[in-house]
């Protein structure tokens, strides 16, 4: 069917896939950008946006009924009124857990971005270095400077507030204004910064939401709500929806088709090419297939790996991308649940007004500048600075109006942050295929085999000593750390299971995240990552899938694909 | 930038008019009925007056104007493990019948000071109860628990404490007239001058 003909198609509307849409229509390729789940609308649908916990039946909170229908999502706070039906849920979309991996996806047009947590971070230059210098997994083929000009390019698109702070651990962008720190977080952050001699640094967080108004796209702006999750009819936060989406679509040249769960790439024996993808309408259950010169595939790091698995398993038994033995393994994610709180005297004469989307942040310093700890890599730290509410303990308040006068008042300050650590690549974390359980449209489902090793459970004892030391060094009081549980997937920040690299006996993609197997076939999301950083993920997503749809479309105008 | 001007650059860039739907125009109900609860009127009027004591209307309004009992009878109902809600549900029946004991009629029927020097009472009794129990730290917000934990339950007072606190402090009156609510800030002051006795954020 000659409408069944695209350019380009792009499998999965995320982050990297809206991006990959956005760069790849705006090049004149026409481009189909399929999506498993169901449309979201700009705007109009986010119904929830203006509502107030007084607006749900249960003020927000999620009943027992959901808790026990949804085990997995009841694990964090991903299951609330405010966001029922966004996260997707185990009893539709199951996987198997040989380990407890905590795996929260969005399936819909949007995807996770949605929902996402924002902080946007560039990788330094060392990130990419790290496992060539330490012999761990194989050489990222990319360095810094390859990715640099495109850090510069999304930046200014997403929009990235943040502040300059000429750090080698965490190289500047193109920033709008900082979203503010409040007083005492700034007074907190020049005592680290004497106390530590400058070795410590508390910055402004980076945050992909926009504090000038880009009319250009039509977004008006953060409105310091605090409601990212719900999706901004204002615009504030980057989203596909918000942002590539609208920029794509301007172009004329994409094609959106939701409920199309990608089953396989159709990859061609005879030219080594993809063909296509072959599609399954998640309403219908009909298999359609759709032919293009390059498949871009982003459909969530571990959905990525799933759909290379399952396809050309005629050729590869493993499926496309398999020849390598990695794919499936390596599976990071970034560790957390590690912290310190206290809380601040003083300041008893200061508050502040609106509902900031971020807090601050404190770039990694371990192991960094020479020095040597007993594991590798590091971590950084968010946070911010608060009084408190009538939520806290006031159990011996008793009742009354003096009750009632006491919780109408801001409490103390407090300050508390928390750590993200880097994970390892280890070829014993992976993904397989469980053929042995299916889903609702009768696929297999993933197999989750992965949990923190040696390094990271070294890399803890610090990142909750540290926590403790810098408030203590700060004149915070009361001060008390937390390293709790923090299995694989927590984190949403699933990285790996189709690496990049320098050779196809080692790695699943090259340098500009082609399938070695199968040069058309892109997969740009988390799936590529070498290595995982200790920063969160999205914006190098963003970077790297801009830098392989352009060197896609020069390739495209050479003939090479 | 004034809420006005920001929503005619919504609409301008949009299209869309969605701001001053209903979502604004807040009702004082519930989409979940009473009906669909073990609990019935007899029960939300008992909380409401107990709760008033917890929380008493002042110069801002109480408990009892923001209707808390039906809510938390709805969240006790709904969000409350099965083990929390038995014990919720023993201890708020007994609060009658312990009246009956001690005053001859129910707490409703008592006057103000009789109902709180039951409270006071109540009050010692789950301090008691929870000290022995190892439950010091007690929250104001009733789900804060993590799931999974075994601590013990605490006292059935100390549930209905923390049932009208969260139930006023997220009701509509209490965020926006006990404390302070702006539903669109436009930006932060991180340095905003405070002295004691001015509100805090509802959110």
């Amino acid at each position: 069917m000659a409408n069944n003909h695209y350019d380009a198609i792009v499998v999965g509307s995320g982050i990297s896939g809206g991006w990959a849409a956005k760069e790849l229509a705006e090049k004149g390729l026409k481009v189909l950008m399929l999506e498993r789940g169901r449309n979201i609308e700009h705007i109009k649908d986010y119904t929830n946006a203006f509502y107030e916990a007084w607006d749900y039946p249960h003020r927000g909170i999620a009943t027992e009924q959901m808790r026990q229908e949804n085990p997995i999502l009841a694990r964090e706070y991903t299951l609330n009124e405010m966001t029922a039906g966004m996260w997707a849920t185990h009893k539709d979309h199951p996987y198997t857990e040989v380990k407890r991996f905590d795996w929260f996806r969005g399936y819909h047009v949007g995807g996770r971005s949605l929902l996402w947590g924002r902080q946007s971070y560039r990788w330094n230059a060392e990130d990419f270095t790290a496992n060539q210098r330490e012999g761990v997994a194989v050489d990222w083929p990319i360095r810094y400077d390859d990715l640099a000009p495109w850090y510069d390019y999304v930046e200014k698109f997403a929009g990235i507030a943040g502040t300059k702070e000429g750090l080698d651990v965490l190289p500047d962008g193109q920033f709008l204004p900082p979203v503010p720190l409040n007083i005492v977080e700034k007074d907190v952050a020049k005592r680290i910064e004497k106390a530590f001699k400058g070795t410590r640094h508390m910055i402004h967080s980076r945050t992909a939401n926009i504090t000038q108004p880009m009319p250009e796209q039509n977004r008006v702006g953060c409105q310091y709500r605090n409601k990212c999750w719900l999706g901004c009819p204002f615009g504030g936060y980057f989203s596909t929806q918000s942002s590539t989406l609208p920029a794509a679509m301007s172009t004329g040249n994409l094609t959106v088709r939701p409920f199309s769960i990608v089953t396989q790439v159709l990859y061609d024996k005879n030219t080594k090419r993809a063909r296509g993808v072959e599609v399954l309408d998640a309403e219908t259950n009909q298999t359609y297939e759709y032919t293009s010169k390059i498949v871009f595939v982003n459909a969530s790091s571990l959905n990525s790996t799933w759909i290379l698995m399952n396809s050309a398993t005629d050729i590869w038994e493993g499926g496309l991308g398999s020849s390598s033995g990695e794919l499936g393994h390596n599976v990071m994610d970034h560790h957390l649940s590690v912290g310190a709180s206290g809380e601040v005297e003083g300041y008893d004469d200061k508050y502040y007004s609106g509902r900031r989307p971020c807090g601050f942040y404190i770039p990694r310093f371990r192991n960094w500048g020479g020095e040597k700890r007993d594991y590798l890599r590091g971590f950084g730290y968010q946070g911010s600075a608060s009084r408190g509410n009538w939520q806290n303990n006031v159990a011996e308040l008793g009742f009354g109006a003096d009750l009632k006068q006491a919780l109408t008042e801001p409490g103390g300050w407090s300050i508390g942050m928390t750590g993200f650590g880097e994970i390892l690549p280890n070829h014993l974390n992976k993904v397989t295929l469980d053929k042995t359980k299916k889903d609702k449209w009768g696929l297999p489902v993933l197999s989750m085999d992965a949990e923190l090793q040696e390094n990271e459970v070294r890399m803890r004892k610090d990142m909750m000593q540290d926590a403790m030391d810098i408030l203590t060094a700060a004149g915070v009081k009361n001060v008390h750390g937390w390293n709790n549980d923090s299995p694989i997937g927590k984190g949403i920040h699933e990285m790996g299971t189709a690496r990049m690299g320098r050779d196809p006996r080692s790695s699943v993609l090259n340098a500009f995240n082609q399938v070695w197997d199968a040069p058309n076939v892109f997969v740009t999301d988390g799936a590529c990552m070498t290595s995982a950083s200790c920063v969160n993920p999205s914006l190098t997503y963003m970077a790297l899938t801009a830098r392989a749809a352009s060197y896609a479309v020069e390739e495209l105008k050479k003939g090479n694909l | 930038m004034q809420r006005r001007e920001l929503l005619k650059m919504i609409m301008a860039a949009t299209g869309v008019a969605m701001v001053g739907n209903s979502a604004f125009a807040y009702v004082l109900k519930s989409p979940v009925p009473l009906t669909d609860t073990v609990f019935n009127q007899g029960d939300v009027d008992l909380f409401n007056d107990i709760a008033e004591r917890i929380l008493p209307r002042t110069d801002t309004p109480g408990a009892k104007d923001a209707n808390v009992g039906l809510m938390a009878l709805i969240l006790a109902n709904d969000c409350y493990s099965k083990t929390e809600r038995d014990a919720f549900i023993v201890g708020f029946n007994s609060i009658n019948t312990q009246c009956q004991a001690r005053f001859g009629k129910g707490f409703s029927s008592l006057s103000i000071s009789e109902q709180n020097a039951f409270l006071q009472d109540l009050g010692q009794a789950a301090s008691v109860y929870n000290k022995k129990q190892d439950l010091y730290y007690l929250s104001t917000a009733p789900f804060d628990k993590n799931r999974d934990s075994t601590d013990p339950t605490p006292h059935y007072f100390t549930l209905i404490k923390q049932l009208t606190i969260f139930t006023f402090f997220t009701s509509k009156v209490g965020a926006t007239e006990a404390l302070r609510y702006e539903a669109i800030p436009g930006k932060y002051n991180g340095e905003l001058d405070y002295k004691k006795g001015d509100r805090a954020w509802a959110t």
